[in-house]
């Protein structure tokens, strides 16, 4: 579960870093990720769900899929080694240092109208990360059409044999964080889940730290 | 950790214990994963009414077809093993489509059977799964790519020149006024994929014979797109597939206590969100 030793990559110092952003809880971010660059995030607290999307900076309908992900890795988490697949097929990313160990990709992100079926009536107007995408998405001239099933970090969703899916309490400690080696030019879209109606985000959302390091040829 | 805990800390921790508090109240109110949904709908059930369209999709074709509130889909198998990939959109509002994530998150479950219904991203109900022979379908790894055809039967040339699910549904969405951006990932019937222990994606027993067949009711107005193609995860050597039946019908109208409207209060939920 909360397994150590994950790292597949050197461990970067980070003030190495070439940009850091601090993303505060519930609120979206997107910046651009050149193929060779790594973008860390970074769960400062611990516990708290980033839903992520990826898109082809050179074509946004080529974008991150859940489903080719999983087939080609043959497994339903990420974690370190995972390869990220576009719906077309090609590779965007692969998973390079992860101190978690597990992150979800089946159950996407949390939504106003989902809530509302998911929580009930009354979870309708609190912020939700199909907000965010929409929001995040609509600056680099995509809108909701363009928001497929997003990898959430650091959220834990164990799938049975049978069947039977939960969201159990997030497994993150504060400072743990994934990295990813971007393998073509990437926008990356990130809603720091505002989610409170589960444990994802042990019903205390919390701010996020994205670095960006730069690739081997700088 | 500060040494002095503050007024805002206090509030804080009120306000993390009242979320938790809400969560658990809905949990024990909540069926989640009813262990008594009904077993599977046997074979050779007849339609309700007659049908009112009926394709043969031969193996590795697509077809599209839209389908009015009340009516449903029959997808049937009449010759052989075969998996048939879906995916939907709100016919009078395409930006709302089908989510396969929220249809396994909201219904707390990764295996769809008779009684689970399916998901836009609008927290409304697309499609109740009426009838269903099998329960044995994937919700979790999509359909066939030109990229898992050269994974799964080599790269050759032959193989570049099966089909596939994506190019067909690249092709079902535009012969639809839609495009490469409008494709949802899909649910594919009749592909008995789950998880192990671990999480890695498994093919399960595969009871598929000719007459199997699953009956999906439409809750609004639909586009559909179908796909035909062999599962990527099918052990089966070669791409060879059955043709599938898509048989439109008026389906019986549903009563008070219809299953799919009542199996959870998720989904219940999904039918008020309609009612709106």
């Amino acid at each position: 579960m909360n397994a150590k030793g994950f790292f597949a990559a050197p461990v970067r110092d980070p003030k190495t870093a070439i940009q850091t952003h601090r993303v505060p809880a519930e609120a979206p971010w997107s910046g651009l990720v050149k193929r060779g660059q790594s973008i860390r995030i970074i769960d400062l607290e611990g516990q708290q769900a980033v839903d992520t999307l990826f898109y082809s900076a050179a074509d946004f309908a080529d974008r991150y899929s859940s489903q080719d992900t999983v087939r080609v890795q043959g497994a339903a988490y990420v974690t370190t080694g995972t390869r990220l697949i576009s719906n077309e097929g090609h590779l965007m990313g692969v998973v390079t240092a992860d101190t978690c160990g597990r992150h979800d990709t089946s159950a996407g992100a949390c939504s106003c109208e989902s809530n509302t079926a998911r929580f009930g009536q009354h979870t309708r107007y609190l912020h939700a990360c199909r907000e965010n995408f929409v929001y995040e998405v609509t600056k680099h001239g995509m809108s909701k059409r363009d928001i497929v099933p997003n990898i959430n970090f650091f959220m834990n969703v164990p799938i049975a044999p049978n069947g039977e899916l939960a969201i159990v309490d997030g497994v993150s400690k504060p400072g743990d964080y994934v990295e990813i080696r971007a393998e073509m030019d990437l926008l990356c879209v990130i809603s720091n889940c505002p989610q409170i109606n589960n444990p994802c985000n042990g019903f205390n959302p919390t701010p996020i730290e994205v670095l960006i390091f730069a690739g081997d040829e700088g | 950790m500060t040494a002095e805990h503050t007024a805002a800390d206090t509030e804080k921790d009120a306000r993390i214990a009242a979320n938790r508090r809400r969560y658990e109240e809905l949990k024990a109110a909540g069926d989640h994963a009813p262990a008594s949904l009904p077993g599977p709908t046997p074979r050779g059930l007849p339609l309700p009414h007659g049908p009112l369209t009926r394709e043969i999709i031969p193996a590795g074709w697509y077809h599209t077809l839209k389908l009015k509130t009340g009516e449903a889909l029959r997808l049937a198998l009449i010759d052989a093993p075969a998996a048939v990939s879906l995916i939907c959109w709100n016919a009078h509002e395409t930006t709302e489509r089908l989510n396969y994530a929220d249809t396994l998150k909201i219904q707390w479950t990764a295996r769809l059977q008779k009684g689970r219904v399916l998901f836009s991203d609008m927290g409304r109900v697309m499609l109740s799964l009426i009838e269903d022979t099998s329960g044995a379908h994937d919700a979790l790894m999509g359909g066939s790519t030109a990229a898992s055809n050269r994974a799964r039967y080599g790269a050759r040339a032959d193989v570049e020149r099966l089909r596939n699910t994506r190019d067909n549904f690249i092709l079902a969405a535009g012969k639809l006024g839609l495009d490469r951006r409008d494709i949802p990932p899909a649910i594919t019937f009749f592909a008995p994929v789950g998880t192990d222990e671990g999480g890695g994606l498994v093919w399960g027993t595969d009871n598929r014979q000719a007459g199997d067949f699953v009956d999906l009711r439409a809750e609004m107005d639909l586009l559909v797109a179908l796909s035909n193609c062999p599962h990527p995860l099918d052990p089966r050597p070669d791409y060879a597939a059955g043709a599938v039946e898509a048989i439109r019908f008026r389906a019986t109208p549903p009563d008070l206590d219809d299953l799919c409207r009542n199996a959870t209060p998720e989904a219940a939920r999904g039918f008020e969100n309609l009612a709106r």
